[in-house]
């Protein structure tokens, strides 16, 4: 069932998005963790505007993968190229243009949600104004003043996702951007980080129906190495990791 | 860059304010040490070349403790990644952690110099506050630079506790030569301060080594 080719996946239309550059072009990645092998031999290219869905249990390696495309961890082997940009020589004009939403939503807990993200706005160069409209648009204006540590988990993620669009990426890599939110606060969260954003996304999930509602392509990973890639085929994924 | 490290430094400050974790407890930890000498070396009063060792070896060790809290909101909270996730130059978070932790140095001094002059001092302190204050500032500057380098060193090791202060203090015996050199004439009532100029000459060249040192590594230190 392995297959280990790499899978040209291209937006609807002739030329994807409106760029020569796929969004995302990695050929043979390795990442290791000491001795441990934690990618091996991970190939695939994504065009710009889709959602390639990331499958696999514990350990399977989803959210290294995640962290090489953010620039948080170096390939020890292979090629990545992220927006065109290679990894890791052009890391700096990547983290401008990429947003990240992992399993923590990376706020300091004894500052506000404004105050959180107007520091994250200072770092990225972004005006003030930004923050204000982003808190509209996740429905914390009432609560922007009050420490993290004081607001629900939901509320928490609610604030990640918008500290990960804060600078308008034009990528976004997402760890389980659900996990926490009931569905009225996804609702609100989908404009900003759902496939109505018209964003490349990157989705990490042990979920196969989700990948199967939201992605247009699905790498499936186990142990490290590709299991599946290739269009959202339900009754392949639903056979190779519903388990 | 000096936008994204006055960022982070008022992030740290706001922090600091609000959680008051790190000056106190270094404030707290000097004023008992001093309370221990009082004590344990059953004297009234110290000067010349033990009272400045008391007094720098306290100040170092209160140090320590500051160091292994510059980067724990960081690492508690995962903001180290949404550091790194940020399109700036590495070093402002160099700058901006080094400038805090010498904020919180001097805030320390403000409380444990008197504190010193109070419980274990022989001299008048006023009458060399001048030079000392220029010891105590050429002598934060070096320990926040190189405590700076040592806390992100030491922030994803598990044992951070104990590498922090078996990686600093090393790095700053220098430190503690000099500075205990140019303070112990200002502590000893009948000795000048001759040599004072030369050993600020020294820990402002250790100042200038470490932080160009700082600039030129710290970058490599925040990759995984």
């Amino acid at each position: 069932m392995s297959d280990r080719s790499a899978l040209t996946v291209e937006a609807p239309g002739a030329g994807g998005v409106g760029a020569s550059e796929p969004a995302i072009a990695i050929e043979a990645l390795e990442r290791r963790y000491g001795e441990r092998l934690a990618l091996s031999d991970v190939s695939l290219t994504l065009e710009r505007g889709l959602t390639l869905g990331v499958l696999g249990s514990n350990g399977a390696g989803k959210s290294t993968l995640l962290r090489v495309l953010a620039t948080l961890l170096r390939p020890h082997a292979g090629s990545v190229r992220v927006l065109g940009a290679a990894l890791p020589a052009e890391a700096d004009s990547v983290r401008a243009r990429v947003g990240f939403l992992g399993h923590e939503p990376l706020l300091y807990r004894e500052l506000s949600a404004r105050e959180n993200l107007r520091f994250q706005a200072r770092l990225h160069g972004v005006a003030a104004a930004r923050v204000g409209e982003l808190l509209a648009a996740i429905g914390l204006e009432r609560r922007a003043s009050d420490p993290v540590r004081e607001l629900s988990r939901g509320m928490a993620q609610r604030i990640g996702a918008a500290r990960a669009v804060l600078h308008d990426p034009e990528l976004l890599l997402l760890d389980e951007p659900r996990s926490g939110l009931d569905p009225a606060a996804w609702e609100r969260l989908e404009p900003l980080i759902g496939r109505s954003s018209g964003r490349t996304r990157v989705l990490v999930t042990h979920d196969v129906e989700a990948a199967l509602a939201e992605c247009d392509a699905v790498l499936g990973l186990r142990a490290g190495r590709v299991e599946y890639l290739g269009p959202p085929d339900g009754e392949r994924l639903r056979a190779l990791f519903r388990a | 860059m000096t936008r994204a490290a006055l960022a982070i430094l008022g992030k740290d400050l706001r922090i600091e304010l609000r959680t008051r974790e790190s000056v106190p407890a270094m404030a707290l930890f000097s004023v008992t040490v001093f309370v221990l000498f009082h004590y344990g070396l059953d004297r009234d009063s110290l000067d010349g070349a033990i009272a400045a060792g008391v007094l720098w070896v306290t100040l170092l060790l209160a140090t320590v403790l500051g160091v292994s809290r510059l980067f724990v909101t960081e690492r508690e909270q995962g903001g180290l990644d949404g550091l790194l996730l940020a399109p700036i130059d590495r070093t402002a978070v160099w700058v901006a952690k080094a400038a805090a932790l010498l904020l919180y140095l001097l805030l320390l001094e403000v409380v444990a110099v008197p504190a010193f002059a109070v419980l274990l001092l022989g001299t008048d302190l006023l009458a060399v506050l001048p030079e000392l204050v220029a010891v105590l500032v050429a002598a934060d500057v070096g320990l926040a630079a190189v405590g700076a380098l040592v806390a992100a060193l030491a922030v994803e090791t598990r044992a951070r506790d104990l590498i922090v202060p078996l990686l600093l203090l090393p790095l700053v015996v220098p430190v503690i030569i000099a500075a205990a050199a140019a303070t112990e004439p200002l502590l000893a009532p009948a000795q000048r301060p001759d040599e004072l100029g030369r050993w600020l000459l020294f820990l402002g060249l250790y100042d200038v080594v470490f932080i160009l040192v700082s600039v030129a590594v710290f970058d490599f230190l925040l990759e995984d």
